[in-house]
């Protein structure tokens, strides 16, 4: 551990929650005394060996951790460069990264007798993940869902429903996670004695960007080790894609203090990011306060929040979490994007030639190490964080898969 | 406290009776109908006007208003077209106390010096800025107190506790008691614990003290502003609009229907004298 490194990356937040200028808590006076807490709690579990010992229980014996790293031979030699290990991420019990933080967050909220939990979910993968820890630990669960997004991913509707979980559809703004967030935030003004918000992403007021960072670092930790067993050094690149960035946080957060490590955090750039319609806050935004944070912020002149657009409903976010915005300022991660159209393609190939469905939103990861692998020497490794399974978006991707000849 | 705020309260106090605000938004439904809204408010017997500075994304507001900003956003209202419908109205008004509320996003982006600056010069009288609370408003409070707007500062049923003092401590102009754990324009509260949470606020603070959201009839606005300094009334006003906009009704008849109702709600609290 380097934890206490002088110049380390990892000292952030301070004391206020702040991330250089970004991060902080922006909340009304009736959210700011339940972030407190919220805020008091997390610090009492970090330190507690027993809330630790209960979470990697339930890392190992339900989540299933740790996820493999896998080499993956054909894409390597297909993109004809550097190796590309895959953190198998989406083999997590429901099918996503997402599980990790929820367990942490869920087990946090019983030890402060919460017993109602909401979330908001954009492809639905948060949504689940929360559901499905409501269901184990006998908690209610009302999650909050874009409307256009209940349409889109409607498997994942219909397993929280299953699960228990009451999905209330949003129709304010654009029907997609930027609204589920701010009605999940409504809910929470509206219920501050009786519920806990586990947020999906490392975005929202302090603590949560550090809670959920520290819930999903365990991808990084996990294949820092891994890759020590099967190559006997640090990876060359990290790439992973980002809507909040909490995938990808969790795979680079272990990382940040290894000055070789060159590090890609992938938004997704739509119809391209000149379009106007992408999803890209870093490449396309500017800092601003949305959701209790300061944050690059797809916004206009006046500071209203412009649309984001992705084919991903994972990545159709216009902000992102602060601490990305900080490693953007001070240039210790490279801020990429990929379009709608590059990560169709790479899911097509992905399932092809390694059996992987992926879901659209590492697909994105994919379509930037397609371009980047070929650039790197055959030596190098490259570890991608497979954060997700495509199952959810199959409705969505095959009758577009098949105008384009690739089914 | 600003000159217009201090002469307001006073008055009412003479009158033995507390002040109605009347929130709404800037540019709704359009720049024009807005204007004339804001005209026929002073015309019906506000004592202080709560101008909504329109944010695309309001965590604090109900449905009512979240549809208010989006008409104005919608009309091409801006801040900076905000801070000339409030300029305007201070040419023609130069008693009324004029508060602007809105979130923190579109200050930030226009500059908060700039802001603080022209906001000044609109001839505005404080600040209620929704997503700064006690441990994020220095940026914007520290510059607004030197230049004469009050950074009026919100207590809710969630900061009665401990946080109290610590919220107060540095409150200027007027509190502003949010009656509910809520967002606008939902739920309203009971009046014991209205009471209840005056007298606590009023223990530590010497300010007026106002109470807003979930007030929608005239008996309620009397009953509340007598148990304070003040009552503010937003949705209920904000609907009426709402409502004439779907009828197409002229900048006129919005302003008359906008203005009728601001009167029942002016006359109730001036019947209603405390016991
Ligand atoms: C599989 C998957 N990956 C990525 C994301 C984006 O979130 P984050 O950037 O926080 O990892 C989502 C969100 O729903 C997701 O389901």
């Amino acid at each position: 551990m380097n934890e206490t490194q002088p110049n380390s990356f990892k000292t952030m937040p301070d004391e206020n929650g702040r991330f250089g200028i970004h991060g902080g808590r922006f909340v009304a006076e009736t959210l700011m005394p339940l972030i407190l807490k919220v805020e008091t709690a997390y610090k009492e579990v970090k330190t507690d060996p027993d809330f630790y010992a209960e979470l990697l229980y339930f890392q190992k014996h339900y989540i299933g951790r740790p996820s493999p790293l896998y080499f993956a031979e054909r894409l390597t030699e297909y993109y004809g460069g550097a190796k590309l290990y895959l953190k198998r991420d989406e083999l997590n019990h429901t099918g996503a990264h997402k599980i990790n933080n929820v367990i942490g967050q869920a087990l946090l909220a019983k030890k402060m007798g919460k017993t109602k939990i909401i979330a908001e979910t954009g492809a639905g993968q948060h949504g689940v993940a929360t559901a499905t820890a409501c269901a184990l630990f006998n908690l209610e669960c009302e999650v909050f869902m874009g409307a256009e997004d209940v349409k889109r991913q409607k498997p994942n509707v219909d397993r929280m429903r299953l699960l228990g979980a009451t999905v209330n559809p949003v129709t304010s703004g654009t029907s997609t996670l930027k609204d589920a967030m701010n009605e999940a935030l409504r809910y929470w003004v509206a219920h501050p004695d009786t519920h806990f918000y586990i947020i999906g992403t490392v975005a929202g007021p302090h603590p949560y960007p550090e809670m959920v960072r520290d819930f999903q670092s365990v991808i990084g930790k996990e294949a820092k080790e891994q890759l020590f067993e099967a190559e006997g050094r640090l990876p060359d690149a990290l790439i992973a894609c980002i809507g909040g960035g909490s995938n990808a946080l969790g795979l680079f957060h272990p990382f940040l203090d290894d000055a070789d490590v060159t590090i890609y955090g992938v938004e997704a750039a739509g119809l391209g990011i000149d379009s106007g319609m992408h999803a890209a806050s870093l490449t396309g935004g500017t800092p601003g306060i949305l959701h209790g944070n300061r944050t690059y912020l797809l916004q206009n002149d006046d500071g209203q929040i412009v649309d984001a657009h992705s084919i991903s409903a994972g990545l159709d976010y216009p902000g992102i979490g602060p601490e990305h915005s900080w490693l953007h300022d001070i240039g210790r991660v490279n801020y990429v994007s990929a379009t709608d159209e590059e990560a169709l393609v790479q899911f097509q190939l992905c399932s092809r030639l390694e059996g992987i469905i992926p879901a659209l939103e590492p697909s994105h990861a994919l379509a930037y190490a397609a371009k980047q692998l070929p650039l790197m020497d055959k030596e190098q490794v490259v570890i991608l964080n497979m954060c997700g399974r495509g199952d959810k978006d199959l409705e969505a991707v095959l009758p577009k898969l098949d105008e384009r000849g690739l089914l | 406290m600003s000159k217009r705020l201090a002469a307001s309260f006073l008055k009412a106090k003479q009158e033995n009776r507390g002040i109605l605000g009347v929130f709404v938004s800037a540019g709704d439904p359009d720049t024009n109908t807005s204007t004339k809204i804001l005209d026929s408010l002073v015309a019906a017997g506000a004592d202080m006007i709560e101008l909504g500075m329109p944010f695309s994304d309001p965590m604090a507001d109900g449905p009512a208003i979240q549809a208010a900003s989006l008409r104005a956003i919608k009309s091409g209202m801006t801040l900076k077209g905000s801070l000339e419908i409030a300029s305007k109205f201070r040419e023609k008004h130069t008693n009324i106390p004029l508060v602007l509320m809105g979130y923190f996003n579109p200050i930030y982006r226009y500059g908060v010096e700039r802001f603080v600056k022209d906001a000044q010069a609109a001839g505005t009288d404080g600040l209620i800025i929704v997503d700064l609370p006690p441990e994020e408003d220095a940026e914007l409070r520290d510059l607004s107190q030197n230049s004469e707007l009050d950074f009026i500062r919100l207590i809710t049923p969630t900061t009665l506790g401990d946080r109290l003092p610590f919220v107060l401590e540095k409150a200027a102009g007027f509190i502003y008691y949010v009656s509910i754990a809520g967002i606008t324009g939902t739920k309203s509260a009971q009046l014991e614990s209205i009471s209840s949470a005056v007298n606590k606020i009023k223990q530590v603070s010497d300010l007026p003290v106002v109470t807003g959201f979930g007030i929608r009839t005239a008996e309620q606005a009397a009953h509340v502003a007598s148990l304070g300094d003040g009552a503010i009334v937003g949705s209920a006003i904000v609907e009426i609009i709402a409502e004439c906009d779907a009828q197409n009704l002229s900048a006129e008849n919005t302003a008359r229907k906008v203005s009728d109702f601001t009167k029942l709600l002016a006359d109730a609290i001036s019947a209603h004298k405390p016991e």
